[in-house]
């Protein structure tokens, strides 16, 4: 079954297309990555699954609901969470309260009952934090759990934006190039911590990435682009050995 | 120091860390309750004027503190906030009803601007809600037959349960009225800060794009914010009336708004500590500079004429001194002492250095 698909979307920013008639669908349960040269387009499909911009052209389907019928803010309310590339996180708050801000999509009280603390509230920040702690838990965090981020080394908020996401507790899980700027040894957790994604939470895992270690390792499928456009499609070794994606990459043999 | 074993999820949801914390601030509230005792009425009525100047910190903070939006017109939500309460104890609305009301009434009137005003973003939003302020003094004046135009408003006393408060003839339990609404509003700020709804205020302020990744409506979130803080800033306008006795158009001016807006700096941006700190700040500075003058001038033998704008300048210097070397506010340089203390002697120099934040992802818009 497939929980994301994109049928022929085309999205330009005046002359530029950045997106030409891309057609894909990510099935349940899989890591799919998305390769290709800088400029490639990648993290503008992400911004067009999260809605900050809307395409030209084209259909974006969800768990069978039209995406493009939704505002930014209600795409988590489908299941999609997502982490970014350089690191959107709430610096002056600590690494709990980021957590918390995930549970934000689940929140049944509102002002009045919040305001008063009513046990409402309270059962439900219980409940919050213990799904927060067990992600907590999942990634290794306890050390950080009162710590401010701004005063985090980059690797550690690199996992806390993964934790962060996964507080919502997606379907989908988007994630823009989670080795970033890690070294080997964290590549490498995030490698594993992907795989758990995928096998204990049952999250389908959609991810933009450079290392082809890492995507090799986890990825089921690998699609390429370069220019907005799709190069290739298939498993990590078909789009590795794809003569088009290697034209993109090292230029044609003259 | 002391470290806190936690053993359930009520140690982190409860608003104080453990019992001492908390006996610590039962007894503060306890001497501050028991004032009308122990301070003679000049200094009753200057520590009202703190507490009013905090609700009203309290209501900024919500918005530029937590939310971080700036306004510089929050003198015309407390003007929105003294008028309402006098005109409806006019009426012959009962005070217990009428200033509640007011403040719901600025809040609407708050949520109303906010509309327009959620589109605006840094500068401009300052500027569009000095704007504001500028206009409430022209609103106040056109709108004579409602707000007595620049002839002014006087309120006396209220009546609550057949108790007479009052500023003058009992300040005592006027004290007590104005510290049990800065209670009330505390409470009801942590209770906000330790659910959702809070929480979305700190993540809109902090960073727009992955709020919204996280399903909070940018767009809902701050004209929620707007509400609250104008409501408080409302009742704090109401209490401000009350103080003040009489007021017409130039008491709300935009010198108010710039106060307001430096009392939080100044006491240290995103928490509940600085709008009570700096209220301490803005409320006694006047009253600390005129002794200060007299006793220079009884020490070199000088008049004691005014010197004009003196105040201002003070003001201004101590906020160019924090802004430059203690942007946390003065909650902020506490804390870095009580960090010093409790860890002394491992306290390292750059410990609450804020790191150069990483490049954000493009700003879509």
């Amino acid at each position: 079954m497939s929980l994301l698909e994109f049928e022929n979307v085309t999205l330009k920013f005046g002359g530029l297309t950045a997106v030409d008639d891309l057609s894909f669908d990510v099935q349940q349960g899989e890591v799919f990555a998305i390769v290709g040269p800088n400029g490639a387009g990648k993290s503008t499909v992400f911004n067009l699954i999260s809605r900050f911009y809307d395409p030209y052209a084209g259909a974006i389907r969800f768990d069978d609901h039209d995406l493009l019928r939704v505002k930014p803010s209600g795409v988590a309310a489908y299941g999609v969470a997502r982490t970014f590339q350089n690191i959107e996180l709430f610096e002056h708050a600590t690494v709990l309260q980021n957590l918390l801000v995930g549970r934000h999509r689940h929140r049944k009280t509102n002002m009045i009952s919040e305001i008063l603390f009513m046990p409402s509230a309270r059962r439900q920040e219980i409940e919050s934090r213990e799904r927060v702690e067990e992600i907590i838990d999942f990634l290794d965090l306890q050390a950080f759990r009162d710590k401010m981020i701004s005063g985090l080394p980059y690797g550690v908020r690199k996992v806390v934006e993964v934790a962060r996401a996964l507080a919502t507790d997606p379907k989908l899980l988007l994630l823009d190039e989670p080795a970033s700027g890690l070294s080997v040894e964290e590549t490498t957790d995030m490698r594993w911590w992907i795989e758990d994604i995928r096998r204990q939470m049952g999250i389908t895992v959609l991810m933009v990435e450079h290392d082809m270690g890492l995507v090799s390792g986890v990825s089921d499928r690998v699609l390429a682009m370069a220019d907005g456009a799709k190069l290739a499609l298939g498993t990590s070794a078909e789009v590795q050995s794809h003569p088009a994606v290697i034209e993109a990459y090292l230029g044609k043999a003259s | 120091m002391r470290i806190i074993f936690k053993t359930n999820y009520m140690q982190d949801i409860r608003p104080w860390k453990d019992g001492y914390q908390f006996s610590l601030y039962l007894i503060l509230l306890a001497a501050v309750a028991a004032a009308p005792w122990w301070l003679d009425d000049f200094y009753l009525g200057e520590l009202t004027n703190v507490l009013i100047w905090a609700i009203a910190g309290l209501g900024l903070m919500i918005l530029t503190g937590h939310t971080g939006q700036a306004s510089l017109g929050h003198a015309a939500f407390l003007a929105v906030g003294c008028y309402a309460n006098v005109i409806l104890i006019e009426t012959g609305v009962p005070f217990l009803i009428a200033f509640p009301l007011a403040g719901l009434l600025t809040g609407i009137v708050g949520a109303t601007v906010a509309i327009p005003a959620l589109r605006l973003h840094g500068i401009y939003l300052a500027i569009f809600t000095l704007a504001l302020s500028v206009l409430m003094d022209d609103i106040i004046v056109l709108a004579e037959p409602i707000t007595g135009g620049v002839s002014g408003k006087y309120l006396g006393g209220v009546e609550i349960f057949g108790h007479l408060v009052d500023r003058w003839a009992t300040p005592g339990p006027f004290f007590w009225l104005v510290l049990a609404v800065a209670v009330i509003v505390t409470l009801g700020y942590i209770n906000l800060l330790r659910a959702p709804l809070g929480r979305s205020f700190i993540a809109v302020r902090d960073s727009e794009v992955s709020a919204q990744a996280m399903g909070v409506d940018i767009a809902r979130t701050k004209a929620i914010s707007f509400a609250l803080s104008c409501a408080v800033t409302g009742l704090a306008g109401a209490l401000m009336g009350m103080f003040a006795g009489a007021f017409n158009n130039e008491t709300f001016s935009v010198v108010i708004s710039i106060q307001l807006l430096m009392m939080i700096v100044i006491g240290g941006l995103g928490s509940i500590h600085g709008a009570f700190l700096g209220a301490i700040v803005i409320g006694f500075l006047p009253q600390f500079l005129s002794i200060s003058k007299e006793y220079a001038a009884a020490l070199f033998g000088g008049s004691t004429v005014a010197i004009p704008g003196l105040e201002f300048g003070i003001f201004g210097m101590i906020l160019i001194a924090f802004i430059l070397f203690e942007p946390m506010g003065l909650y902020g340089r506490w804390l870095k002492i009580r960090t010093w203390f409790e860890l002394f002697p491992f306290y390292r120099k750059d410990m609450f250095k804020r790191q150069k934040s990483y490049l954000k992802t493009e700003r879509l818009r």
